[in-house]
């Protein structure tokens, strides 16, 4: 009864749900997007750092990737280096180290991330928190003293400045601001010359953090192809300029001084970088609308607080961490109201 | 000339739209047999009025509707019926259809219009012809034209809005429609009008579509049409969805699990309007309709008049498919069609379109979502996707309804731009059902144990 209409056999037909185009674009290609974003960081890491900066990177990166190669043949699953998240990790996280860190330190942070953090909670995707920042909050504290003996750049010092100010010893530009702020030996208008330094990066600090420029030519490319979008780094650095403008510690909030202090601020320390590559990581921040908002803001008042009032000379990623963990909570609160929701009666 | 509007999320697929958009409408050959199923449409099935051996003409009713929310179908050529059996369908399941052999002559049945002319004849008379001519949404929605024609006296519609913006990327074939038969289409809006009482018609067109555009704005300088409004939308899918379009261009929200006559609107696509006219002036039942062939697989794609129940092999090997290479047929549009089994699967009143493809994807999950929210941004019914999906995976139902998957119109974009290849399309449809099976279980604790 069913005999063909015409003579032509018929192939073997595949089955689908709609749709039946999709967009180019993979997890791949964003992973690669990514690490070119990194690649002026990168550079620049290696102009104020030299050759060290570069190794320390690449054990770094090579690490994480093996562990995640070794991973997936030790639990038979299929090899996923190749969507080249591992390398995304890796380079992060060698980003947020002193150039000087022992490379073991560094290999072992990377196990740390790809191991404890992200694999054993189902791989990319599944992880709850940025594998980078947690495998650095892992070496802060394992190794204090290591992870925060910061070198001044090859042809710089460690505070920008070429001249020596009062009571400054070898110490990062946050370092500085908390001893500065707790002495009350804090003069802001001295540092005037130092933003130019932080702006290219030529100060110490964490190897691929320090750059505010290279870091914002990433991210400039990245918010281009649409792979981060404003709202979460925005609304970081907004709070945290805005929070640090007002309590800017000389009691005014209009004068020159008031707003060196946020300049300071935002582009000292580990801001740029976690605003833009850390906070803004797709796993481990809200898809809602507010709730990115949210996520930004959060990470720039615990960064203020801890800047100001903790332990630590930076708090970017505690920060991130913390707020990492909000993420379920911020996108179930912030739910978009979809079309057509009736409002509620009963 | 006209500001032209837009809405918020969707996406822009590449200019797909290219191919077929400048090439008249060209008439298939009726095939030497059709396959024409009782079930054209969303509703009941239509009852089968002929048996095996029946001489039957062009245009004859064959299954009349079952109840007023069905609708009528009749043969697309003259000749024998072969069989009544079920036949596959083009959604999946296998449906009684009746087989007609093509004696090639199509002797067609006697036809004529509403006896009185329609500006004065009663609603009620009006849709009664439309009814008996089996007209269906032919956008792809299938709901018989009755129902959007006759709202509940509770909801009065004022706004008409007809869509000329074609369904979908690739699906071209309305646009076509309304460059050749304006007037026809613009008359089919005026009779609608009537129908409903509304106060205006809007004529939606598509901004990049120049010609459309020019052609509709054109017959509106016409006296018979002034009335009638011209409204542009930003090239954008799925800006020609019923729901999209009515907040689009009223800024009204039709409520979940409503009708567009609870905004007080109704929508109707190109050929549809043009199917209402015909019925109401010539009396003309729905037995063809346009679509677009084309795809990856399609060397010469093309507009075609198609008879119903052609099969579409015969659609695709008069484009000059390679069948060989073909891994995927699919009818509709690339973002909604349904991929086929069967190269014999039926042209129904809801084929918008025809297309082979060579690649098999989506098909495979390759990663997990990585919470990237693109997803988020592009539905436009302002779901979460990416949410909606885990709570489905995870049979959560609660969190799936109240984060809105029933609101879901399945066009596709969430997909479209899923950087982790998520079927996510599917994951709408099981929460959907999820939630409708557990709604349903919780009203019938019995039933469903």
């Amino acid at each position: 009864m069913n005999e063909p209409v015409s003579e032509s056999p018929q192939p073997l037909l595949h089955l689908s749900t709609p749709p039946h185009i999709r967009q180019s674009e993979s997890v791949h290609t964003i992973m690669l997007s990514v690490i070119i974003a990194l690649i002026p960081a990168f550079v620049a890491s290696m102009v104020f750092f030299g050759m060290r900066a570069l190794a320390l990177t690449l054990v770094c990166t090579a690490a994480a990737v093996g562990t995640e190669a070794l991973l997936c043949i030790l639990f038979r699953k299929q090899l996923s280096t190749s969507d080249l998240s591992a390398v995304v990790t890796g380079l992060l996280f060698a980003f947020t180290l002193p150039a000087h860190l022992p490379f073991w330190m560094g290999a072992a942070g990377s196990v740390f991330a790809i191991a404890v953090v992200k694999m054993a909670f189902g791989g990319l995707g599944n992880n709850l928190v940025n594998p980078a920042l947690a495998a650095r909050a892992f070496l802060m504290v394992s190794f204090p003293a290591a992870m925060t003996s910061f070198t001044a750049p090859a042809h710089g010092t460690m505070f920008g400045l070429s001249r020596a100010l009062d009571g400054v010893t070898e110490a990062t530009p946050l370092v500085y601001f908390k001893n500065a702020l707790a002495t009350g030996n804090f003069h802001p208008l001295d540092l005037q010359d130092a933003i130019g330094s932080l702006l290219v990066g030529n100060v110490g600090g964490s190897l691929g953090a320090t750059s505010g420029i290279a870091i914002l030519l990433g991210a400039i490319f990245l918010l281009y192809k649409g792979i981060i979008r404003f709202r979460t780094p925005f609304s970081f650095i907004g709070s945290i300029f805005l929070l640090s403008w007002i309590f800017n510690g000389t009691g005014d909030v209009l004068s020159t001084e008031a707003f060196i202090v946020p300049l300071y601020q935002v582009f000292g320390g580990g801001v740029m970088l976690g605003a833009f590559f850390l906070a803004a990581d797709p796993v481990t921040s809200p898809m809602t609308p507010w709730g990115r908002i949210l996520f930004g803001i959060g990470c720039g008042v615990i960064t203020f607080l801890i800047r100001k009032y903790g332990g630590y000379a930076d708090g970017v990623c505690w920060a991130i961490l913390l707020m990492n963990f909000c993420v379920p909570i911020l996108d179930r609160y912030c739910r978009p109201r979809p079309y057509g929701e009736r409002k509620k009666r009963e | 000339m006209f500001r032209s509007l837009g809405f918020r999320g969707g996406i822009h697929p590449p200019k797909y739209k290219n191919p077929t958009a400048d090439s008249p409408i060209e008439v298939l050959p009726p095939p030497a047999k059709v396959i024409i199923p009782v079930l054209q449409h969303t509703g009941p099935c239509a009852s089968i009025l002929v048996k095996r051996g029946d001489r039957v003409r062009l245009g004859q009713l064959i299954a009349e509707p079952s109840s007023p929310d069905s609708a009528a179908v009749h043969s697309s050529v003259s000749g024998v019926v072969l069989s009544v059996a079920n036949f596959p369908h083009p959604l999946g399941a296998h449906v009684l259809a009746a087989e007609i052999e093509n004696d090639g002559q199509d002797l067609a049945v006697e036809t004529a219009g509403i006896d009185t002319p329609w500006k004065e004849a009663a609603p009620q008379e009006i849709v009664r012809k439309i009814f008996s001519c089996g007209v269906v949404g032919m956008g792809g929605t299938g709901v018989p034209a009755q129902v959007n024609l006759l709202p509940p006296a509770n909801n009065p519609v004022d706004t008409v809005i007809v869509d000329c913006t074609g369904c979908e990327p690739f699906a071209v074939a309305d646009l076509r429609l309304v460059k050749e038969h304006t007037d026809e289409i613009l008359t089919g809006a005026l009779i609608v009008r009537k129908i409903l009482g509304a106060k205006r018609a809007i004529v939606v067109a598509d901004s990049s579509a120049a010609d459309v555009a020019s052609s509709l704005s054109d017959a509106c300088k016409d006296e018979k049409f002034h009335d009638l409004s011209v409204a542009l939308v930003r090239p954008k899918y799925p800006q020609s969805d019923e729901k999209i379009l009515v907040r689009t261009l009223t800024k009204r929200e039709i409520p979940s699990g409503g009708t567009p006559a609870d905004a007080g609107c109704a929508v109707h696509n190109a050929a549809t309007i043009l199917a209402i006219a015909r019925s109401v002036l010539s009396g003309t039942p729905l037995y063809q309709r346009t679509l677009t062939a084309g795809g990856p697989c399609v060397s010469t794609p093309k507009n075609l008049l198609v008879r119903l129940g052609t099969p579409v092999r015969n659609v695709l090997e008069f484009c000059g498919t390679d069948l060989q290479r073909t891994k995927k047929v699919v009818m509709g549009g690339p973002m909604r069609g349904s991929a086929q089994a069967e190269l014999d699967a039926p042209v129904l009143k809801t084929t918008y379109g025809v297309f082979a493809f060579d690649t098999l994807v989506p098909g495979v999950r390759n990663y997990n979502c990585i919470g990237c929210g693109r997803c988020t941004r592009a539905c436009p019914m302002r779901l979460s996707p990416a949410y909606l999906m885990r709570f489905t995976d995870k049979n959560n139902v609660i969190d799936a309804q109240h984060w809105g998957v029933a609101d879901c119109i399945e066009c596709g974009s969430c997909a479209y731009v899923c950087p982790a290849k998520i079927n996510l399309v599917h994951f709408m449809k099981l929460g959907k059902y999820r939630v409708k099976n557990a709604a349903a279980s919780r009203a019938a604790p019995g039933a469903a144990a």
